[in-house]
């Protein structure tokens, strides 16, 4: 980081505080993502990570502290020192810059993969529909859906469905992705083909957080791992050196069962 | 079978499954066939019955089936049953969003309009709108000899006239029952649908119309149906409470004349069913369009099905009658 410049954080999380009536799930989570990072969050469940991630795009709403997308605040504007709830319209915009892959892919049944890829880019950005269509297309062609483009999701198989996920996501030309265990639905042999569509999306530049269990991914692809458990982020570091030497107890614990 | 160690086991060959298909005689079942003369003697008698019985007047029924005033009373049902039902379905679905609301007051009133049409008797809510069109209307006639139906044509002037009162007092009513359907649908759609939809920068709004309501069409349109059909024969009640000419109101004013009132009422019976046929029909199609996208494939149409129905009566399967564990009990379909 050695420009005029310090460049902004592409997320930044400052004491985000979650619960769900009496049940804390996030108690005080610290967190900078610089742009084209991946960032890998790992830990048992029920230790917040979904959570997180929702609160990310708003899909959850946090109880305390600050959670920045790209220098904005989450779900809110700052006017002095009052917080401003942002109108439902303004949430939907911020979040349509915003991927989001989730474990059950939840793709729109009653859409071919074409048309579930291109629902967006026409209806929340008015995009020209023949022009979208054709987008949709490339976009398949590139997580290796060329063939299934006319098909509906019930004829697809897990992995393909998660890669017309992924699809959709990337059609609105997100700056940010967050995936939340992308993998843990898929039988094992289907868990590899998207691995390799997000570990291409990494290396074309995308800022990712990334929720897995994928020790290896996080290894390869990753800039930075996270631990977090009940809550908070237990450990962090350079996904290599913690996997191969985590410092904290708990760390070692979860790993050394997940490994 | 006997594991053969070293070579790996096959497929068995179809020759040899078949030398262990079990050949047995069928076991036989006396009741049923005791129990299946007897329909059929009763049925055969209740026919019989029914043709020869001279209070029908089947001479009557036939001559009358296509009276001008017969079809006409048959177009204005069908007609009052589409109106009522798009006024139903609009008002529903807009009742059951207001009642999945977080505002209180919103989900509030749709549940207070819900509770009292449907705690009320339609036949009830019909005479009140009788009584308002009857109210603004300049008379009302129920002194109607064979002619008099066309002079419903000309109160258009009303403030209220009697198709408006029918439309509205069915219609108002059947909102509150589709608004129950249609909620069942949209909560039948999955969160992860609509979250999907508000990760990709959907507004409420376009989530519902885009993603939510096509989807809860599945699970919409088979109670629709049968409200559809519902409605058809409560339209029949319109004409003892608003003076629209539908079709039991066209009978109902023919045999006060010419007293063949069995007749007459079999001619309106048999329309109904002819017109409910048609709707089952239609519904079944309807459902096939709504279930694309899904896992299942479809059920054959009714056509393919009476072909599948031609194709195995002529072709005779040489297959003895048990040919499992639980015998022939799933034979039947």
């Amino acid at each position: 980081m050695s420009g005029l410049e310090a460049p902004r954080p592409m997320v930044k999380a400052e004491g985000v505080y979650k619960s769900f009536g009496r049940l804390e799930v996030l108690k005080g989570v610290d967190l900078e993502v610089m742009p084209g990072e991946v960032v890998v969050i790992i830990g048992p469940s029920g230790g917040g990570k979904s959570t997180f991630l929702r609160c990310i795009n708003h899909l959850e709403k946090i109880n305390a502290g600050r959670l920045w997308v790209d220098g904005e605040l989450v779900g809110y504007r700052q006017k002095g020192d009052k917080l401003h709830e942002l109108p439902d319209k303004e949430v939907a915009y911020k979040r349509s810059e915003i991927g989001m892959v989730f474990q059950s892919f939840n793709l729109f049944p009653h859409m071919t993969a074409t048309e579930n890829v291109m629902v967006a880019p026409v209806q929340v950005k008015g995009e020209n529909k023949s022009q979208a269509r054709e987008r949709a297309r490339t976009i398949l062609e590139r997580v290796g859906l060329a063939a299934k483009a006319d098909v509906y999701p019930a004829r697809l198989s897990g992995g393909q469905q998660q890669r017309v996920a992924i699809a959709r996501a990337l059609a609105m030309q997100p700056k940010l992705m967050l995936f939340d265990e992308p993998t843990s639905a898929l039988d094992p042999e289907l868990v590899g083909e998207v691995l390799d569509v997000m570990r291409e999306l990494a290396e074309s530049g995308m800022t990712m957080i990334v929720v897995t269990h994928e020790i290896g991914f996080a290894r390869e692809v990753g800039d930075a791992l996270l631990f977090m458990a009940e809550g908070v982020i237990v450990e962090f570091g350079k996904p290599r050196e913690m996997v191969a030497n985590p410092q904290h107890e708990r760390t070692q614990q979860f790993l050394s069962k997940v490994l | 079978m006997t594991a053969d160690p070293g070579a790996p086991q096959t497929v068995a060959e179809p020759e040899s499954r078949a030398g262990r298909q079990i050949r047995a005689i069928a076991a036989r079942h006396p009741r049923r066939w005791v129990a299946t003369v007897l329909v059929i003697y009763l049925t055969v008698a209740l026919i019989h019955a029914a043709i020869t019985n001279p209070n029908l007047d089947w001479g009557v029924v036939t001559r009358n089936m296509f009276h001008g005033f017969v079809l006409r009373g048959v177009v204005n049902t069908l007609w009052l049953t589409f109106l009522s039902m798009v006024v139903g379905v609009v008002l529903g679905t807009l009742l059951a969003v207001m009642r999945l609301s977080p505002v209180r007051i919103i989900s509030g009133a749709a549940w207070v309009y819900i509770w009292f049409f449907r705690g009320t008797p339609v036949f009830v809510q019909l005479l009140f709108w009788g009584s308002i069109a009857a109210l603004t209307g300049q008379r009302v006639n129920v002194h109607i000899p064979l002619t008099g139906i066309v002079l419903f044509h000309a109160s258009i002037t009303n403030l209220v006239p009697p198709l408006v009162a029918a439309v509205l007092g069915l219609g108002l009513n059947e909102g509150a029952y589709m608004a129950e359907i249609v909620r069942a649908g949209i909560l039948s759609v999955g969160e992860g649908q609509t979250e999907a939809a508000a990760s990709l920068g959907m507004t409420r709004l376009k989530t519902m119309r885009l993603v939510v309501l096509p989807q809860a069409m599945r699970v919409i349109i088979p109670p629709t149906g049968n409200e559809t059909i519902g409605m058809l024969k409560t339209t029949s009640l319109v004409g003892a409470t608003i003076a629209y000419p539908e079709l039991t109101y066209v009978v109902t004013q023919v045999y006060a004349v010419n007293f063949l009132i069995i007749p007459w009422l079999l001619i309106a019976s048999i329309w109904y069913l002819i017109m409910t046929s048609v709707l089952t029909f239609g519904q079944y199609y309807v459902e096939r369009f709504f279930a694309r996208g899904g896992a299942q494939t479809l059920p054959p149409t009714p056509l393919q099905r009476l072909r599948a129905l031609f194709e195995r009566t002529f072709t005779t399967i040489h297959a003895p009658e048990a040919t499992g564990p639980l015998g022939g009990i799933f034979r039947r379909r």
